[in-house]
């Protein structure tokens, strides 16, 4: 009878596979993984928390520094939320606006995931060439709203920006770049040998295990679940679209719900951005872009208001859900509870990482596209088995902080 | 007038010892034009090609760590061991027009101990580092290790073949297995018909495969993967002691690029161009040329084999590995054989 040894191979919170601090350990046997535990909490920086301290266009703000990725869609849920709360309805124009931003991101947000995903398995010349082609569109948001991060162009009630004939003519041009670049990137991913050696049949996910784990996004597309925000639950410029969720069932006749299904659905909701984008400029109704221009104002009407709001989107990975509450008291929101789409998806690592191998680890981490900061809203301290009140971490924070102020002064 | 110096023992070991010193040069000068063209394939402008230099003397200054649970003797030697072995492979292969420091002293069968004498010290030292980074890419690099050795030494074995059955009144001492023999005689002038050709063809192709599992570089770079087991072997190696296994690398590279060279392309220049019909037809610059022309050869061995290949693979996993060079290469490499066992035995 053989004995077979396993060990335990650590993967962060820091390691070359993942951006951003989470925990994953896996049990190794060989090279094949027995059992897998995620610990997450590397990331929180109660935000919610500081958002209920500001007022409601601060909070905003704060929303899209959530995630370093996604900085609009933070952002749309959470004027959604708001909106919905204060029951205040953007202009038609505002509405388009909004979602073609919200468009131009997932453009950019997938082909950063195709590029990280090309870089987890060795391919770093992918990764060097699918950026570049992500540059023309960072760029297009630059010139759109200012930033290539963080643009800061939603408002409670509209947009902050209008999109001028210039505008226009430059997405238009970037689109025509785009769906070219996009057939390009089709002919490489889905004709690589050694990218379809290492992503089919990787990190699994069935469409029961889909469900049970309630996988949102892409993953639960690529495991041949038609949900789609844009589709079950319409809103803004969506509404007139008729989006449908892109499925692998659909491209290739079957679905596996592996990594491979996932790179087909991203990047044929590439295309399908660009159709909605250009969709947009089409319809692009006149008309002002807010619905409240006067900020004073708009904060009176919040601090008015009473009641509770609920914001979704899709966003690139999946539905990100925000909910507000506001009790007439203040302007900003008393309750603020942001849920994020790798929330969700987090949860099937434990399930597609068992039976994997070690090869296979940083594809079915990073096949999620996981974003720790977006999905960390909570942070727990335990010291000996006992969970330390908040005024005791609070204190002690405190007292770090001064020591290392006085090693550092001196 | 050189190569009778080089009989003089004394000139023989002072270029011995010269040689490898040249070698690290090379080794390095070819690793960073192999980043910059790389990096210059991926429209990315790249380090300037004396990177790997700086790279070298910043680690030789940095501090040497040794891991608590590691086997300190072992976890040292290794490094060494692995810059020893590379050295010494270069010592058996025919630099250009120079003869080999050790020859006549060692042939392909030692070559071939040679090149796995490396990954098997990189391997041990990843085991006696004590971090299951390390030991995942020890096991990693001991399974590619016994996959790419068959084909390895079926190429071998068709070449020492070939030249076995040359017969022994072309050369006073005829030598199958040397290497200077097969540098000084052109292989495809030793075959005699098509057929060895073709089966010379398919050899060639194999080592090229061979090359980049050899050299750990991707798509065979399965046992320092750095975003799956954060460089692996390497993964407990800081200062000096990964300092040795980066100019062993270097060395290695330009060795195994030399080794294809010599093996395939041994042509000099003057037999493919009359140098002596120009009146500068002096022995120095005649060596000079040679060697220039020896180093342009491995180069563009060098960015086919290795250069062009990273830059257009993946990293494959280790079972896809194992079955690539167990199954698709060892069958190529066999059936190379047997073309030449065919055209050797003038069935055709």
């Amino acid at each position: 009878m053989t004995t077979t040894y396993t060990y335990s191979l650590p993967i962060g919170p820091i390691h070359p596979a993942l951006k951003e601090p989470i925990r994953v350990v896996a049990e190794v046997e060989g090279e094949r993984v027995v059992r897998a535990d995620v610990k997450r909490g590397f990331a929180h920086r109660g935000i919610e928390f500081m958002g209920m301290k500001r007022n409601a266009i601060q909070t905003l703000y704060l929303s899209e520094r959530i995630c370093g990725i996604c900085s609009i869609s933070h952002p749309y849920a959470f004027v959604k939320a708001v909106e919905n709360a204060i029951g205040m309805e953007a202009p038609p124009r505002a509405q388009y606006i909004r979602t073609i931003i919200a468009e131009l991101e997932r453009i950019h947000s997938h082909i950063l995931w195709l590029g990280v995903i090309a870089h987890e398995m060795g391919f770093d010349p992918l990764l060097y060439w699918t950026w570049k082609g992500r540059e023309m569109v960072m760029d297009l948001l630059e010139y759109l709203t200012g930033n290539r991060v963080n643009y800061a162009m939603y408002m409670i009630g509209g947009v902050r920006r209008d999109l001028n004939e210039k505008k226009i003519r430059a997405i238009k041009e970037n689109m025509n770049y785009y769906r070219q670049f996009n057939q390009e990137m089709k002919d490489v991913f889905m004709s690589d040998p050694t990218y379809k050696a290492r992503t089919r049949r990787v990190s699994l996910l069935t469409r029961k295990d889909a469900l049970e784990l309630c996988a949102v996004g892409p993953t639960a597309r690529a495991a041949g679940l038609r949900m789609d925000i844009r589709q079950d639950q319409p809103y803004d410029a969506y509404a007139d679209m008729d989006v449908r969720a892109v499925v692998p069932q659909d491209i290739t006749g079957e679905v596996m719900g592996d990594a491979y299904d996932v790179t087909l659905v991203r990047l044929y909701e590439i295309d399908q951005s660009i159709e909605i984008i250009e969709r947009c400029l089409e319809d692009l109704p006149p008309g002002p872009i807010l619905a409240e221009p006067n900020l004073i104002k708009l904060l009176m009407t919040i601090k008015r208001s009473e009641g509770e709001g609920v914001g979704r989107h899709e966003a690139p990975r999946g539905e990100v859900m925000h909910y507000v509450r506001f009790d007439g008291t203040r302007d900003g929101p008393v309750a603020w509870k942001v849920k994020a789409p790798s929330y969700n998806n987090i949860n099937i690592w434990g399930r597609v990482l068992v039976g994997a191998e070690i090869a296979d680890i940083p594809i079915a981490v990073g096949y999620i596209d996981p974003c720790m900061c977006c999905n960390d809203r909570v942070a727990e301290v335990r010291r000996g088995g006992r969970e330390l009140p908040y005024e005791e971490v609070r204190r002690k924070c405190r007292e770090k902080t001064m020591r290392i102020k006085r090693e550092v002064m001196g | 007038m050189i190569l009778e110096m080089l009989q003089d023992p004394l000139v023989r070991v002072a270029f011995a010892v010269l040689l490898p010193i040249i070698a690290i040069f090379l080794g390095l000068f070819y690793k960073g034009l192999d980043r910059k063209l790389s990096a210059r394939l991926t429209s990315r402008i790249g380090p300037p090609i004396r990177q790997p230099f700086r790279d070298v003397r910043k680690l030789f200054l940095k501090e040497n760590i040794v891991p608590e649970n590691s086997i300190p003797w072992m976890f040292n030697a290794m490094p060494l061991v692995a810059m020893a072995t590379s050295l010494t492979l270069l010592l058996y292969i025919p630099f250009g027009p120079f003869p080999a420091p050790l020859e006549g002293r060692g042939d392909l069968i030692v070559l071939l101990y040679l090149l796995a004498m490396q990954p098997l010290a990189m391997a041990l030292g990843g085991f006696a580092s004590g971090s299951p980074y390390a030991s995942v890419g020890a096991q990693r690099e001991m399974v590619l290790m016994m996959s790419y050795e068959v084909p390895l030494a079926t190429i071998i074995v068709g070449f020492a073949y070939l030249y076995a059955s040359v017969p022994a009144a072309a050369s006073a001492v005829w030598a199958p297995f040397s290497l200077g023999m097969i540098a000084q005689t052109p292989v495809w002038a030793v075959v005699s018909g098509p057929v060895g050709i073709i089966g010379l063809l398919i050899l060639l192709g194999v080592l090229l495969v061979v090359t980049p599992a050899e050299l750990v570089k991707i798509p065979f770079d399965i046992a320092e993967a750095e975003t799956e087991i954060a460089e692996g072997l390497l993964a407990e190696y800081s200062g000096r002691n990964l300092a040795m296994f980066y100019l062993s690398d270097a060395v290695r590279s330009f060795a195994m690029c030399a080794i294809v060279v010599v093996l395939f392309f041994p042509h000099t220049l003057s037999s493919l161009v009359p140098l002596t019909a120009y009146p500068w037809n002096t022995e120095p610059v005649l060596f000079t040329l040679e060697t220039l022309w020896f180093l342009l050869k491995v180069f563009i061995v060098y960015f086919f084999a290795v250069t062009l290949v990273r830059t257009s693979f993946a990293r494959i996993k280790v079972d896809q590995a194992a079955k690539f060079f167990w199954l698709h290469m060892t069958l190529a490499a066999l059936f190379g054989l047997l073309l030449i066992y065919l055209d050797v035995g003038g069935w055709f």
